[in-house]
């Protein structure tokens, strides 16, 4: 019988069904941070257990981290507590504890992949709603909360839903100066932000076939932005050679044996989805948002949808993003004055994101008007970034970069956009107060934040010649 | 062993927006402790309290008209990050069931994790409940979990609710997916030596 990727893997999985339909979920991967699992252990702790499968667990911190000085203690004593609890239950418990300066630390979703630590056709969850970024990488991976993560922490399985499945198919080729980035905005501007719930995604087509392995994962990391449990990519010869000098990729035997099962992970040709949607590369635009959900995008040159074209029911919550905003209805953002620019996160802190930052900023000077705050997704993107020069591109157009962490992305370390400033961010989320309260979040690619960063306003960065 | 949910009749509190996020229902910079007690404080802390940590007079939760153990909400509640801390705020503030007309899936499972239950309504029975509850905030929703109905008091409207049994003998006995996980060992060993 013809299958999708997703039930090629999910079938792998179960351990059984029970009579309601519901899945016992085996996961082969499980990531902890700080913020979503001190109550997962304590609860372990209650119970009188230990992790079953310590070696399946990768915990690192990322949310509460400063971004300089790394090398002292963290000053807010609730985040060092946080983050001490962290490495006293991965020692107690015997799990691998990549902490604050050592080598692999960074963004889970940075991490993960880059060492080889998530792979093809694995099944992979943290207490991280941005775990279906590793998606990209031909697994299933899906954000869990925390009593999840005792579950899985307990007995390395979930009890599950299956999942509707959605093909989004993006055709042709893209546009100069339009990137992975602006796909995923475009695509949950069309969906809407809750418009996939409940299915998991599979994307597709030519456009998502030209894409790098860290574009793929900018696209999956969006995923859940449309409320989607997940989103993924089948692994092809740009997945496999991505993982090639990876440290925890199989090698020789074994990634023989893994390439096998590796090479089977397609959809077949004529495999069922419960929806199939398809978009046209040549109709995405660099993207904007300009309200409190990251559905709420417009090409970089549109003007905000006119109140009267907004459904009824959904007006009242159309008006209060836009009274947070400090925009009216029907106006043209481009060319307002923006006060931050975040170039960051686990959607676009990876080295790619950063050569394009750089590339743009060069021979330009940042704006005066603008603090920019440019932060690693991890300590291998920085030390690509010296290795290449990055970081002398960046601070002669008087940029600087700091340390790796999640950072503005949900300000929970100091990095917080004062109220009422606007903030250019190539993050995943702009909802109210994300940033910092009363802060205005604008999510965009890594390019339009160039623009943003050298203009001091919101500009389309092909009108500088250089996208 | 968890609080069980069974027949519930209680007074609402509305709240007409949609796609409320994780982050609203609990901002992230609240999400520093390691324990799950005393988030019900910080529940929707934005809009229930200004800049400066004043109580907020506009906001429905300080206005002293709606009360209750049943929140009805826009649709897509829960949306954004996977932070269970939301369900414990939810939780925590004294809210036993959300009503919607969708939710997002990791909240969902939060909720359903810590007692909650995430009622989902039809589009047609949520306008009409907030109608009834603008005109009569004494307005009751009874939940009957073991038959799956909601029924709107004022209007006699009532209508089916799914929710996969699992969840359901979980919600009703207390339960949860730990207990049943580890009775299960067994078949977790048997798999494990497939591959």
């Amino acid at each position: 019988m013809s299958k999708t990727l997703f039930e090629k893997i999910w079938e792998r999985h179960l351990v059984d069904t029970l009579a309601d339909g519901t899945s016992q979920l085996y996961i082969d991967r499980l990531y902890c941070h700080e913020v979503t699992s001190p109550q997962a252990f304590a609860g372990l702790r209650e119970r009188g257990l230990r992790p079953f499968r310590p070696e399946k667990i990768f915990c690192m911190p990322d949310h509460n981290i400063p971004t300089l000085r790394q090398d002292q203690p963290i000053v807010d004593p609730v985040s060092r507590n946080q983050v001490e609890t962290l490495e006293r239950n991965a020692r107690d418990f015997g799990l691998s504890y990549f902490g604050m300066m050592h080598p692999q630390n960074g963004i889970i979703h940075v991490v993960g992949p880059e060492n080889g630590l998530t792979l093809p056709g694995m099944t992979v969850v943290c207490g991280d709603s941005h775990t279906s970024t590793h998606g990209a990488m031909g697994c299933i991976a899906f954000g869990i909360g925390t009593s999840e993560v005792e579950m899985t922490l307990a007995t390395q399985c979930l009890m599950q839903r299956k999942p509707k499945l959605m093909r989004i198919s993006v055709d042709g080729r893209l546009k100069a100066g339009v990137t992975a980035k602006d796909i995923a905005l475009y695509i949950i501007s069309q969906m809407t932000t809750g418009g996939a719930t409940g299915y998991f995604v599979e994307y597709a087509g030519e456009a998502i076939r030209a894409l790098s392995m860290e574009e793929r994962l900018t696209v999956c990391n969006l995923s859940i932005e449309m409320g989607a449990r997940g989103g993924m990519i089948a692994p092809d010869q740009t997945t496999f050679d991505y993982l090639k000098d990876k440290p925890y990729a199989p090698k020789g035997a074994e990634l023989e044996k893994a390439m096998a099962w590796w090479k089977t992970l397609y959809s077949d040709e004529d495999a069922v989805f419960d929806k199939e949607i398809r978009y046209r590369a040549e109709d995405i635009e660099p993207w904007i948002t300009y309200g409190t959900n990251p559905g709420m995008g417009m090409g970089i040159n549109d003007r905000i949808p006119p109140l009267e074209s907004i459904p009824e029911a959904g007006r009242a919550s159309f008006g209060k993003a836009l009274e947070y905003m400090g925009f009216q209805a029907g106006q043209q953002i481009v060319g307002h004055p923006v006060d931050y620019v975040f170039l960051g996160s686990c959607t676009n802190g990876r080295v790619e994101d950063f050569r394009a930052f750089a590339a743009f900023v060069k021979g330009h000077r940042k704006a005066d008007n603008v603090t920019a705050w440019l932060v690693p997704g991890s300590w291998k993107v920085y030390g690509q970034l010296k290795a290449e020069g990055i970081d002398r591109v960046l601070e002669d157009a008087g940029f600087e970069l700091r340390q790796p962490g999640c950072s503005a992305c949900l300000a929970m370390n100091e990095d917080k956009v004062p109220a009422g400033k606007y903030a250019v961010s190539t993050s995943n989320r702009n909802f109210e107060g994300r940033q910092g309260p009363g802060a205005r979040t604008l999510l965009a690619s890594p390019l339009v934040a160039a623009a943003a960063a050298v203009t001091g306003r919101i500009t389309d960065p092909r009108t500088m010649g250089q996208a | 062993m968890k609080e069980k949910l069974t027949i519930l009749t209680s007074t609402c509190v509305p709240l007409p927006l949609d796609n409320i996020d994780t982050d609203q229902i609990i901002p992230a910079r609240f999400l520093k402790a390691t324990t799950r007690q005393g988030f019900g404080d910080n529940l929707f802390r934005d809009w229930r309290y200004d800049k400066d940590g004043n109580l907020n007079p506009d906001f429905v939760l300080n206005q002293g008209v709606y009360k209750g153990s049943i929140l009805v909400a826009g649709k897509n509640f829960g949306s954004g990050s996977s932070r269970e801390h939301a369900a414990w705020a939810v939780a925590g503030y004294g809210f036993r069931v959300v009503v919607s007309t969708f939710f997002a899936d990791i909240f969902r499972n939060n909720a359903l994790n810590n007692g909650i239950l995430p009622l989902v309504v039809s589009p047609e029975f949520s306008a009409e409940l907030f109608e009834s509850l603008r005109q009569d905030p004494a307005t009751t929703v009874t939940v009957d979990l073991p038959a799956q109905t909601v029924c709107n008091n004022r209007t006699g409207r009532c209508e089916h609710f799914e929710i996969n049994e699992f969840k359901k003998n979980c919600l009703m006995n207390g339960l949860d997916d730990i207990d049943y996980l580890l009775a299960n060992k067994d078949k977790i060993e048997a798999y494990e030596r497939q591959w």
